[in-house]
């Protein structure tokens, strides 16, 4: 071991690799308490009397301690990474540290019980390039996320950064970069999956002597962080895209409009602003070029519509997020009547590498219809959850099982016949079965099953969860976040809702399941936004591919996994109860009776499926609820 | 025609919400984080502070009314001095959120229309999504986050903030 340690210590021609302890500081880590392991790594590592900068420096220096964004893995956090080795620490405490200083920086050996063991094959994994959830990803947008210092512009510079803002502004035309986007065939990854070179160029050739741009952040589909992690990451990149962006359409204010409720991201996107505001690369005379730029960042304020490029531009006016009709497109007529472009975070990322590696390196990775590469958030029930990036093209088994590590039971431990379906796009999106595992993802195979890329959120999920009531579950936050503007929409998805709470309570018919299609429908033509015209999605795929599991509910009142109260047909096991009475005491309804020390029985016409008996019960007599 | 100038009467009551005004220029198009800001300052936006930035900014007191009820972040009723958010996203909520959920309204004493105690210590809400998946299920008190929580664990987090309550 401590020969390889050596061994990979030692850089090009002799010189030693710079020594780095690098703190992931993404939301998921510092929830669980990174904050105090980098404090506790100063102080560490300050007692060991060991020579340590935590601030960038071009030079070689002995040790550096800096913070990262997020590294991904964020259901090991936090992380610690140790370079030159390459080693990745995962749950460490603050208690931990000295261990770590001691061990690895001082004696150059790895402390093994912090490091990941592969649930697979119990096999210690000393870096990332031995950890399952790593090796088969390709990062492109994320390279740098979880390396360097979100908040250090300096670094971000020697890294290369803003040479393709720099390239943009000064040495390209603007038809010459829209020609590049266009040769790369990036397509939003916001969702839609629109060309970006198409919609810039529209935006381009408006007349106007007024444009803007707006990085939309707004990162509303629950179950998703692909735009958190790579804001609090590399908040430089998206902000460079966006520069490049404002350069390729002639627009001279830019805009990042950021869900509120990610306080890091808003953070760290105005402290790049500011950065690039001292450095001159946004001002009167950006990177000297005479032209003028400017960028301010916006904080949403909870609601899920202003994802909608129209609704978010009315927002930013300062008014309800309501959307519009289009046309005219905001690419003609936007934010306060003038041509706006409106991109995504992931989008605006990928735009700087294009412009920096060229669009033949892009289109390398994923299909020819969906170049490059997309991070999904990768969550629900699977042993690894956390960020993933991928080519387009990789299928659904390669994400869940190599890269996710296979399906998690109830109790968390994997189960190879775990898996149930897999939720993709959100509230949007569609389930994908096990008939999808070779499905390549992209953006043209996803719609033809009926689900969509999204912005990237990928739930997966066993066969203890009701679909039904995951429809229900979307259809709840559609309801709630419907603007109210298209009746179909507002008061559409709150009779779905109805229908579904029909299904889930035992009180629906056939009936109730022809009128749910049949309403999906309308709500899906009578909608103006995407908003309303994707709500039924949810409903509607899983009607396609769990249609036994509604007719289990309808006709049967019975729900499969039994996660549906209402239809639970609580009873209680005559072959475990000892006769304690504890249940009967604890029933509200007296539906239980029994003599003292015999097997009790439930009345199901008194009970009221509550639950309380399986509570009281320390025998796990009761079933059924 | 109303007067943007600051009204000499209420100045000295709102002279939090005329800073606030001030430093957005008191321009309509600014309502959104003049709320925000407002509400950063009072934790709600009273009645009578909504119509004091109408007249300010020359709006109608509907027009800012909507904005401060179509958006999710604004409360117009008080909120309690501890904010517990649960995480009910897609993630925490096939991981099992609506048992903590139930768990800590039990504990308060509250359920899905009372959302704040009586004694004003405690809001419990839920929110759609805070990004934290990878570690759902997700309950933050007071901007702190908690990740894979169950029941029992998120009840001993807001018995730990009530015991500081009865400290003090």
């Amino acid at each position: 071991m401590i020969s390889e340690l050596t061994q990979n210590t030692l850089g090009g021609a002799g010189q030693p690799a710079p020594r780095r302890v690098i703190v992931c500081a993404g939301t998921g880590c510092v929830a669980s308490g990174a904050n105090q392991v980098l404090k506790a790594f100063q102080h560490q590592i300050q007692a060991a009397g060991i020579p340590v900068v935590t601030e960038f420096k071009a030079e070689q220096v002995d040790l550096r301690l800096n913070q990262s964004g997020c590294q991904g893995f964020c259901q090991m956090g936090p992380l610690v990474t140790v370079l030159p080795e390459g080693l990745l620490y995962c749950k460490v405490k603050a208690e931990d540290v000295a261990e770590i200083v001691t061990q690895t920086l001082v004696a150059g050996r790895a402390v093994d019980r912090l490091l990941y063991v592969d649930p697979a094959t119990k096999k210690r994994c000393h870096g990332v390039d031995q950890i399952p959830f790593y090796q088969r990803q390709q990062r492109f947008v994320l390279r740098n996320c979880g390396t360097i210092d979100p908040e250090c512009v300096e670094e971000y510079l020697h890294e290369g950064g803003y040479a393709a803002a720099r390239k943009a502004f000064l040495s390209l035309t603007p038809e010459q970069i829209v020609q590049e986007i266009t040769k790369s065939g990036l397509r939003g990854r916001g969702g839609g999956g629109f060309p970006t070179g198409r919609k810039w160029e529209a935006a381009r050739l408006q007349q106007n002597p007024k444009k803007y741009v707006i990085c939309n952040a707004d990162e509303g589909d629950p179950g998703a962080f692909m735009n958190r992690s790579v804001m609090e990451g590399n908040p430089h990149s998206v902000l460079e895209g966006l520069m490049i962006a404002a350069r390729a359409i002639g627009a001279d204010e830019t805009l990042i409009y950021v869900r509120s409720e990610y306080p890091l991201a808003v953070r760290r996107m105005r402290q790049a602003v500011s950065e690039a505001r001292r450095l001159g690369f946004l001002g009167e005379n950006a990177f000297g070029s005479g032209q003028s730029l400017n960028c301010e960042v916006l904080e949403g304020a909870g609601a899920f519509v202003c994802g909608e490029e129209t609704a978010m531009i009315a927002s930013i006016e300062g008014e309800r997020g309501m959307p519009r009709p289009k046309p005219p497109f905001p690419a003609q007529s936007g934010l306060w009547g003038k041509p706006t472009i409106i991109n995504n975070v992931e989008t605006l990322a990928h735009v700087v590498r294009i412009l920096r590696e060229g669009a033949e390196t892009f289109r390398q990775l994923g299909t020819a219809a969906s170049p490059g590469t997309k991070t999904f958030a990768l969550t629900g029930h699977v042993a690894n959850t956390g960020l993933v990036e991928v080519p387009f093209g990789a299928t659904l088994r390669e994400i869940v099982f190599d890269i996710g590590g296979g399906i998690t039971n109830r109790r968390g431990k994997i189960d190879p016949e775990g898996f149930k379906a897999v939720q993709i796009g959100g509230p949007s999106g569609g389930c994908l079965t096990r008939e999808h595992f070779d499905l390549p993802m992209d953006y043209d195979s996803l719609r033809s099953a009926g689900a969509m890329v999204g912005s990237g959120g990928l739930v997966a999920m066993n066969q203890q969860t009701c679909m039904v009531s995951i429809a229900r579950f979307f259809m709840d936050f559609t309801q709630r976040e419907s603007c109210g503007k298209c009746v179909l929409c507002r008061e559409g998805t709150r009779q779905m809702l109805a229908l579904l709470d029909d299904i889930i309570e035992g009180r629906a018919t056939g009936e109730t399941l022809d009128l749910l299609q049949k309403l999906a429908g309308a709500v899906q033509k009578g909608s103006l936004c995407g908003l309303g015209k994707t709500a039924p999605n949810p409903v509607l795929s899983t009607l396609r591919y769990f249609r036994e599991e509604y007719d289990a509910h309808v006709f049967h009142k019975h729900c499969p996994t039994g996660q549906c109260k209402a239809l639970a047909k609580p009873s209680i096991d005559p072959a475990k109860c000892k006769g304690c009475t504890a249940c009967a005491k604890k029933c509200p309804v007296g539906a239980i009776s029994g003599e003292r020390k015999q097997p009790h029985v439930i009345d199901q016409e008194k009970c009221i499926k509550c639950g309380e008996c399986a509570d009281a019960c320390k025998l796990d007599a009761v079933v059924g609820v | 025609m109303m007067t943007k100038s600051k009204p000499e009467s209420t100045g000295r009551k709102f002279v939090k919400v005329c800073n606030i005004l001030d430093q957005y220029g008191r321009k309509p198009s600014r309502l959104v984080p003049i709320l925000q800001a407002v509400q950063e300052e009072y934790r709600y936006l009273p009645q009578e502070v909504l119509t004091y930035v109408a007249t300010a900014l020359d709006v109608s007191p509907a027009r800012v009314y909507g904005v401060a009820t179509f958006y999710a972040h604004f409360a117009i009723q008080p909120k309690g001095k501890h904010l517990i958010r649960l995480c009910d996203g897609t993630a925490c909520h096939v991981k099992d959120s609506v048992p903590i959920l139930e768990a800590i309204w039990k504990r308060l004493g509250l359920d899905a229309k009372r959302k704040t105690t009586p004694d004003m210590l405690f809001t419990v809400e839920t929110v759609a999504c805070l990004g934290a998946c990878g570690l759902a299920p997700v309950v933050v008190i007071d901007d702190q986050v908690h990740g894979q929580m169950t029941p029992e664990s998120a009840v001993t987090l807001v018995e730990a903030v009530m015991a500081t309550e009865v400290a003090l």
